[in-house]
């Protein structure tokens, strides 16, 4: 297959040719941008919970009454415990994907000005890690007198833990137990750290920066109840769980958007960026789909145009492969112009973004993947055209139009 | 003339069906994405008040210590009020309407026993509040100066909230208990919902599809210490009274520009005076007066991941735009024929132009057609998205002139040069060829 009479062809038709050109460096521009949004989107949104997600049931109240706190904790913690199903009950302030309860500044030493560090803190009964099943990385969970009554709205309680990644950060090179944390004006010592509990609210910069503190249930601490549930009893526990605190608790509410098992909860906080991924794939395919239109459209216009011409080649012998591969060579040569201007103009649109929209670089091997689907759209699109390049009989050649 | 050039480019387009139908898809789908973020953007970012939005100031004071890290991801604590600030401006009456305010959530308790309780938003704000943002009551009033002092136990309902609680709108005097206390209805106010609910704290980001049902005296909220919404920030021990914890808002009516200036010197006094007593470290230029519509755009109610798409869709629109160029100059060029022999019969340059652009218009026209129902599928899809903002996004009769335009004016664009090409066919050249 000769490619000069092709370019010499393209050249009577340069203006269309670069227009469509044009057109796929574009869409290749935008494809692979978004192609990364998307991979962005989906990563944020597989982050871990360090927590078995589809066992655990978390009910939430509102309206909790403060001067009943400790007796109506104490009601419901038996009353949970009783349903058929639950394995271990405890009380918290927060959950992974729950409402935020506990973010808070802190400080690493006592005189510092500044609350640099800002963290997410848990409060849990004494319960709480064995009903996540929290693993211990480092020192020691809490010891039952460590357990303080919440004031303000942390526990007066001597200890605290972390999240090992996140005091990895906060002492690099250090061990972290024994270390003061400073925060609102308590103190707290580091007994041990546990491993991968996310925060309520994850965002791509934060995930892990938990805090927990052992707090006495009652007082500010009522209103949150994790359950653990015998494996494929979830929604059964969960059922039962509205009906006991309807029953035994008439003057709280349950607060429905926030009763449900950890997977569902992570469902609802990521509706909008699932949204996103969506409305996302939506554009590719728009764009994807008209791409192709453009190409089919010209293709279709070239091959009407050239039927003598085609007429003329297949009665001088060429066969109808060697019209067909005119044809792919021709959209072949075209959609790689567009490629090349495309990875550039791809490139660029990603400095745009991430200049403005705090987006990560464009990682390479987008290119070669946006590049390798608008080939594959390219011969796709010109095949119906070329194929009816193909089929016109050498007739033609001697009929005058 | 025109109509010629219409009833031919209807036989061109007719001629050539699937191509036809391919650019009027383009354009649609194009106009059709455009148009559905720039109808959420502009419903996010309307004026939500029209008839007093030029009145309405929000005052900006700034009682941070000098040393308070700048943290923009939870919002500045400084766009709100700490108590003794926002009462010092109300009683210095510098405006003649004024109100201070917070959101907050109670628990609603139903007159009829046995019912559940049902938590809802609304509004603690001084007794000037009714006025300043001019709603109407359908029963009662709302409550003085006085009641603000007394810490009345007094509330007004919204007309949605009256309906739930009782069944109906003649309910002043009557009893409701909300949280742990029990108040008097004094009004019961027409439905308001203001989109976006510019008056609220700046971390509801606009509150879009929420308004307010109930409201009460901001004094009276603080007395029963109920719960308050919206971004609250101390540096130092104190409570919600003290000089170091921001949790208010101020809004204020001016009527002209020399009383707005006016205003913004009586904040730089004020901050001046503060930092004379040591209360604030900051200097007193950082005082300002926001008129309502910058004070929405200093919020950013927009988030990001909508502008992106709005950059996405726009970029879009452009892949469909030159789609639609090349698409016509292919088409325009194959007439050639046509053209030469037109040419020789007399037609000006002019008039081959004109008939081209008369047919891209056309396309264009079609193409806009198909844009509204697609932005219209697409604005629906929007309404089911879990964001706040979501449900608010409809089309005005506007922006669906606009869809049109936009659709006639890209196809005018794109089909200038595959016209310009057109008309410049050397008639003898081609005639001689064939």
């Amino acid at each position: 297959m000769q490619i000069r009479p092709i370019l010499a062809a393209l050249r009577r038709h340069r203006v269309a040719a670069f227009l469509i050109g044009m057109e796929i460096a574009l869409a290749c521009a935008i494809l692979c941008n978004a192609l990364f949004l998307i991979s962005a989107r989906i990563d944020t949104m597989q982050v871990s919970s360090g927590v078995d997600e589809d066992r655990l049931v978390v009910v939430s109240l509102d309206g909790v009454d403060d001067n009943a706190a400790a007796d109506l904790a104490a009601r419901l913690r038996s009353g949970l415990a009783g349903i058929a199903g639950v394995q271990s009950v405890a009380v918290t302030n927060a959950v992974p994907f729950g409402q935020q309860a506990g973010e808070a500044g802190f400080r690493l030493r006592a005189d510092d000005p500044h609350y640099d560090n800002q963290g997410h803190f848990y409060v849990g009964g004494p319960a709480l890690p064995s009903t996540l099943g929290l693993q211990l990385a480092e020192g020691r969970w809490f010891t039952p007198d460590e357990f303080g009554p919440i004031s303000e709205f942390l526990p007066r309680s001597p200890s605290i833990m972390l999240d090992s990644e996140y005091a990895r950060t906060l002492w690099p090179g250090e061990s972290p137990l024994g270390k003061t944390v400073y925060a609102i004006d308590k103190a707290f010592r580091v007994v041990g750290t546990y491993r991968s509990l996310l925060r309520p609210n994850p965002n791509p910069g934060h995930t892990h920066n938990t805090l927990l503190l052992a707090g006495i249930p009652g007082k500010g601490l009522a209103s949150v109840y994790v359950l653990r549930t015998a494996p494929g009893k979830a929604d059964q526990v969960l059922q039962a769980a509205r009906a006991l605190v309807a029953r035994v608790a008439p003057a709280v509410v349950v607060n429905q958007d926030y009763t449900d098992t950890i997977s569902g909860l992570r469902r609802s906080y990521f509706a909008a960026d699932r949204a996103m991924a969506g409305m996302l794939v939506g554009v590719i395919a728009a764009l994807l789909l008209v791409t192709a239109l453009g190409i089919v459209g010209l293709a279709s216009f070239w091959v009407q145009q050239r039927r003598k011409q085609i007429g003329v080649r297949r009665a001088l012998g060429a066969t109808r492969g060697d019209i067909l591969r005119y044809f792919q060579t021709e959209n072949f040569l075209i959609v790689s112009f567009g490629i090349a201007l495309g990875m550039v103009l791809a490139f660029g649109l990603n400095l745009v973004l991430m200049s403005r929209y705090e987006l990560p670089r464009l990682p390479l091997f987008y290119l070669p993947a946006g590049a390798l689907l608008l080939w594959v759209l390219g011969q796709l699109a010109v095949l119906a055209p070329a194929l009816r390049a193909a089929a016109v009989p050498p007739v033609v050649a001697t009929r005058s139009v | 003339m025109f109509a010629y050039y219409l009833d031919l480019a209807l036989r061109s387009l007719r001629r050539s069906p699937v191509l036809t139908g391919m650019m009027v898809l383009a354009i649609g789908l194009g106009i059709g994405a455009s148009m559905t973020m720039l109808t959420v953007l502009h419903v996010m970012t309307r004026d939500p008040l029209p008839e007093l939005s030029a009145q309405l100031y929000y005052p900006h004071l700034d009682p941070l210590p000098a040393n308070y890290p700048a943290r923009s991801e939870w919002g500045d604590p400084s766009d709100n009020f700490t108590w003794p600030d926002a009462m010092a401006l109300l009683e210095a009456h510098r405006a003649d309407q004024q109100a201070a305010m917070a959101g907050g959530r109670v628990l609603a308790w139903p007159v009829q026993a046995g019912r559940m309780p049902f938590r809802i938003g609304g509004r603690y704000a001084t007794a000037g509040f009714f006025d300043l943002f001019g709603l109407r009551f359908e029963q009662g009033r709302g409550w003085t100066a006085a009641d603000d002092e007394a810490r009345a136990r007094l509330v007004v309902l919204s007309h949605a909230l009256a309906m739930q609680l009782f069944g109906r709108t003649d309910v002043v005097g009557r009893t409701v208990r909300l949280g742990d206390a029990r108040f008097q209805v004094g009004g019961v106010t027409a439905d308001w919902a203001p989109q976006p609910q510019f008056y609220a704290d700046a971390s509801g980001r606009g509150n879009y599809g929420e308004s307010d049902r109930f409201f009460l005296p901001l004094a009276t909220a603080l007395d029963l210490d109920l719960s308050v919404s919206g971004n609250q920030a101390s540096w130092k021990e104190g409570g919600k009274t003290s000089g170091n914890y921001t949790w208010l808002q101020v809004w204020v009516r001016l009527k002209n520009a020399a009383q707005a200036r006016a205003y913004r010197q009586f904040l730089i006094d004020y901050s001046a005076s503060q930092q004379k007593l040591g209360r604030f470290e900051r200097p007193p230029a950082n005082a300002a007066l926001y008129p309502m519509m910058d004070w929405l755009a200093h919020q950013k109610l927009v988030p990001n991941d909508l502008r992106l798409q709005l950059w996405l869709a726009l970029g879009f629109l452009v892949v469909c735009l030159v789609n639609i160029v090349a698409l016509l100059l292919a088409k325009f060029l194959r007439r050639s024929g046509e053209v030469s022999v037109r040419r020789a019969l007399g037609a000006r340059r002019r008039d081959i132009f004109l008939q081209f652009g008369v047919e891209s218009a056309l396309v264009g026209s079609l193409g806009g057609l198909l844009g509204v129902a697609i932005a219209q599928a697409g604005l629906w899809s929007v309404r089911q998205r879990p964001d706040s903002y979501a449900h608010v996004a409809r089309m005005d009769l506007s922006m669906l002139a606009l869809t049109v335009l936009l659709a006639i004016a890209g196809s005018l664009l794109a089909g200038m040069l595959p016209a310009w090409r057109a008309s410049r066919v050397a008639p003898a050249l081609q005639l001689k060829a064939q």
